[in-house]
Formats: structure tokens, C-alpha cells, sequence
């Protein structure tokens, strides 16, 4: 009976912890493991991206350490729904990809890891459509491996 | 195991910004130990942004974050008081969670 009870108990403690990610959107692996960013571009069905000054990148020319680099992106594009994040020269590019809805702005500081000197590519999703700006980040020492 | 979160939200000229910083290895599967032996992929995959219960952001990553990630997301106005969630899963099941009030 006690053991019925603990394992009923765990059971609903596990279907606890499980619930918040029930409605998740799915990690995208195949978009992930891509090995250059427009085969990952490709899989997320984003072609054709245009460049727009109003994609916004914030981070260092030159980045002495390349497991922190900071990188601060934003879209001034009305109706922005996601924002991706690409380092060309990474293993595997895509970096991030961040799905906003109302309330949250198409804004996001993180910290990436780079192999190398790079372009990182922001493409910005709204309506449909995409638009892209890209940036040259010089790395002194690489960030991966170690 | 995952370590603990820490997390800030601050309301400032109408927006709120909550600033969030996860305990995580982020493995890259690429780096060797100090035997020489390939240390197995351990990352985060995917973020979750709540603001008194409602999803606002998600976010999906991958071993490129730097280790011990730090997050910086925006909205739009805010109240003081308002529930801040932020939670995470990562490739090997890890999940972790952290709440706070805007402040």
C-alpha cells in the first residue's frame, strides 16, 4: 500500500515537472545540426532574406575571448515574430532562434560561443518576410574545443 | 545536476527588463577532459519567458551559448509586482525554473 502511494506520488511529481514544456515548440534539430547557415536558413523555411539597417546588431568589432562574446540584438521591424541568430564560421551556425509574442519586445543579450573570426547573421521574421544584417566579429583566441 | 538561477526585473522608462542567468556547462561535445576523452554534449535547448503566466518568448538554443548563460529580454511596460518565469530544459532532460516580481 505504502509502496503503491510513493509510486503514485512520483508519478504525479514527474507529470509535474514535465508539464511546463508539454506545449513547447520541439528543439529544431535538423536546423540545428546544419553545418553551414543556409542549409540551417533553409530548414527553418526562411529564404530570400532582404538586408535592413533596422536589424540591429550590438557587439564588439573585436572579441579577445571567444567562449564570451556578447552579442545584443534587436528589431526595429514593426510586426517582428522571431529573431535568429547565426555565426558563419561556428561548426554548427544556428545559434538561436527567439520566438516573440505581444508584450515581449524583438530584443535579446546573450553570450555566444565563437570558433573563429566571423560574420554573425541576425535575420529578423515579420509578417511573413525576413530581413537580415550582419556583422564581423574578430576573435583572438577561440571559444570552442579548449 | 542543474545549478541554481538568479534572476532581476527592473520596470525602467516603460519597459520592463528582466535579466536572467542560468547554472549550465553548455558542453559543446567538441572539448576533451583533462584524459583526453570527449566530454558528451550538455547544453540548454530551450528557453520559456512568462509574465504572470502567459508566454511571451520562447527560445530555442544551441551549444554556442556561452557557459553559465546570461539573457537580456525586454517588455513592453509592466507593473510592479508582475510574476517574471523563466524556465529552461536542456538535450539531456535537465529542467529548472526561477520566479520573481518586477521590481
Amino acid at each position: 500500500m505504502n509502496n503503491f502511494r510513493r509510486k503514485t506520488l512520483l508519478g504525479a511529481a514527474a507529470l509535474l515537472l514535465l508539464k511546463p514544456f508539454a506545449a513547447l515548440a520541439a528543439w529544431h534539430k535538423e536546423a540545428f545540426s546544419a553545418k553551414s547557415a543556409p542549409d540551417a536558413l533553409k530548414s527553418l523555411g526562411v529564404a530570400n532574406s532582404t538586408p535592413s539597417p533596422d536589424v540591429v546588431i550590438e557587439a564588439p568589432q573585436i572579441a579577445e575571448n571567444g567562449a564570451v562574446v556578447p552579442i545584443e540584438i534587436t528589431s526595429n521591424v514593426k510586426g517582428t515574430t522571431s529573431l535568429l541568430v547565426l555565426i558563419d564560421k561556428n561548426p554548427f551556425p544556428l545559434a538561436g532562434k527567439f520566438d516573440f509574442s505581444e508584450g515581449a519586445l524583438p530584443f535579446v543579450k546573450l553570450n555566444v560561443k565563437m570558433g573563429e573570426t566571423s560574420d554573425v547573421r541576425v535575420v529578423a521574421q515579420a509578417g511573413g518576410r525576413s530581413y537580415v544584417a550582419t556583422k564581423e566579429i574578430k576573435v583572438t583566441i577561440g571559444g570552442c574545443g579548449g | 545536476m542543474a545549478g541554481p538561477m538568479k534572476m532581476r526585473a527592473t520596470l525602467a522608462g516603460g519597459y520592463t527588463d528582466v535579466r536572467v542567468l542560468m547554472t549550465h556547462p553548455m558542453e559543446t561535445g567538441q572539448r576533451k577532459d583533462a584524459e583526453g576523452k570527449v566530454v558528451p554534449m550538455h547544453f540548454i535547448q530551450n528557453l520559456t519567458l512568462k509574465v504572470n503566466g502567459r508566454t511571451v518568448m520562447e527560445g530555442q538554443v544551441s551549444q554556442a551559448v556561452s557557459r553559465n548563460p546570461v539573457f537580456f529580454f525586454r517588455l513592453r511596460g509592466g507593473a510592479k509586482g508582475d510574476k517574471i518565469e523563466v524556465s529552461w530544459l536542456d538535450n539531456q532532460g535537465e529542467t529548472n525554473k526561477t520566479e520573481t516580481a518586477v521590481a
